[in-house]
């Protein structure tokens, strides 16, 4: 039906050591879906998994109604922020092109229906003016921007970020949080990250990941989830949202 | 200067040393953005190894130079890919020093008296044959347009091959191919600067194109300038002082990076 992700009884190890342990979820059609959890916790592998680059141990994933790896073009990824070299010798347009690859396959050149497809990400992420500037000439926030006009320029039907955030400052976050509002009306997101009052604002579902996944199909985070993903209590301060439902501390 | 020109050895050595500058602008690049400079000292030291065997055998040292070379690139990019617990730069130590050490035996079983071995090892541009000046000009070609073919590919595994991985680039085929590409460079490139100074060309051009441009073909351009630049400059400085034509080459590149670095500051 509507369903664009479906990850069923999955277990994922690594050698002796069990990563994700009977995950269970269920992303719907245009869900903009948080997930939240400690470092090492499996966020990451969990957005692998969706994607193909990493097999499961168990248990079955389904995306766009097909498997992971035929569903893969029809994605846009936003990988954790990597050093990068910072001079390396390329444009705005030409990191963006890079996300046509899927479309475009082996030996082709990108075309210039490639080249506007980037111009117009690019532009969707308010960065379309500086497309024939140097990569390392932008700030974190900028760069991030780009990368995420790259996850886009192939046209997807689902979105996965990871830690998109990264980078960032905080003056920034709020803009670049509500651009990703704007792209959720089309398009169905994942987003990984560890910032849970930013993802618990701008989101409208959350689960939480630690080897087990805590999901409870609506953003009213549960205090017990919360401290049973991450082992240790939680201070949840609220953001003054009148619908979030928080266990009051003692 | 320009009766030196009239022997055919100073043409062939001009010729193999421009066409090579235009291999060294090329994957030079390449071999810069993907850090993969000592991989190819490993490759090229352990291409010594190719070159004793063809000694022992009497057959022509560069065509097993060839193998090795390529064997090597396969060996160092697969084995610290492996969870054999070889991290990328044991496994080009363990290469290196095992190929020369097959090379001094080789030649050491050898008959009689090996007397261009030094060319080998510190290049020999003026002993450039025409055959030579074919098999460079061949291989260029061939890496020219392979390069021509996936730059868009070896573009993204150059900047970020995570990324390029999840939208389903072969990354280890390609990393494959490009040390295999830098593996025939390097034999290319033996015959005009040796094995030990085989890096320098394929990394000094580039990285002073890389101070003074922002695209990745404005570098390739600038370096393959660069290229035939050192190696004419090398070649009359060499002729006219009577000192080793390899060695002057790549001092003269030096000099114009250090030129440049304090420059660029």
């Amino acid at each position: 039906m509507n369903s664009v992700v479906t990850v069923k009884n999955l277990w994922v190890g690594l050698g002796e050591q069990v990563i994700l342990e009977d995950v269970n979820l269920k992303v719907q059609k245009r869900d903009f879906l948080g997930i939240i959890g400690p470092n090492g916790g499996g966020k990451t592998t969990l957005l692998k998994v969706i994607l193909g680059l990493i097999k499961p141990d168990q248990g079955s994933v389904r995306v766009l109604g097909t498997t992971p790896e035929n569903a893969r073009k029809r994605i846009g990824y936003l990988p954790q922020r990597s050093l990068f070299d910072q001079s390396f010798p390329t444009t705005a347009l030409q990191v963006v092109l890079m996300g046509r690859y899927g479309r475009i396959g082996l030996f082709r050149r990108y075309s210039s229906g490639d080249r506007q497809a980037a111009l117009d990400a690019l532009e969707k992420m308010g960065m379309a003016s500086y497309a024939q500037r140097a990569i390392g000439a932008f700030s974190g926030g900028e760069q991030q921007r780009i990368f995420v006009a790259r996850a886009l320029v192939s046209e997807p039907e689902l979105l996965l970020l990871d830690e998109p955030a990264a980078g960032i400052d905080a003056a920034q976050q709020k803009e670049f949080y509500e651009l990703l509002g704007e792209l959720n009306e089309k398009i169905t997101i994942v987003m990984v990250s560890h910032d849970i009052s930013a993802v618990s604002r701008y989101v409208d579902k959350i689960a939480c990941v630690n080897q087990k996944l805590y999901y409870h199909d609506s953003k009213e985070l549960v205090a017990e989830d919360i401290e049973e993903a991450y082992r240790c209590p939680v201070d949840m301060i609220a953001h003054g949202v009148p619908h979030r439902v928080l266990r009051e501390h003692d | 200067m320009i009766e030196i020109f009239q022997y055919e050895f100073m043409r062939n050595a001009l010729m193999a040393g421009a066409i090579a500058a235009v291999l060294c602008g090329v994957i030079g690049v390449y071999v810069i953005l993907n850090r993969i400079v000592f991989i190819s000292g490993g490759i090229a030291h352990t291409a010594f190894g190719g070159i004793g065997l063809g000694y022992f055998l009497g057959r022509d040292p560069l065509l097993f130079a060839v193998l090795f070379s390529v064997a090597a690139a396969l060996g160092i990019g697969m084995i610290s890919s492996t969870r054999a617990r070889v991290s990328e730069d044991t496994a080009i130590g363990v290469f290196w020093a095992s190929g020369m050490s097959l090379g001094i035996i080789f030649v050491s079983l050898s008959r009689g008296y090996a007397p261009d071995l030094f060319d080998y090892l510190f290049g020999n541009i003026l002993a450039v044959s025409q055959t030579d000046v074919e098999l460079i000009l061949g291989l260029t070609l061939v890496i020219v347009l392979v390069v021509a073919l996936l730059y868009k590919e070896l573009m993204i595994l150059s900047f970020d091959p995570t990324y390029g991985e999840a939208m389903g680039l072969p990354v280890r085929s390609l990393r494959l191919l490009l040390l295999c590409m830098v593996a025939l460079s390097v034999v290319v490139l033996i015959k005009i600067v040796g094995i030990i100074l085989v890096i320098a060309l394929l990394t000094i051009p580039g990285a002073i194109g890389r101070q003074h441009a922002d695209g990745l073909k404005e570098i390739m351009i600038i370096s393959i300038l660069l290229g035939i630049v050192f190696v004419f400059a090398g070649l009359v400085i060499s002729y006219y002082l009577n000192i080793p034509s390899g060695a002057t080459i790549i001092l003269t590149a030096a000099a114009v990076f250090f030129a440049s670095t304090a420059v660029t500051r």
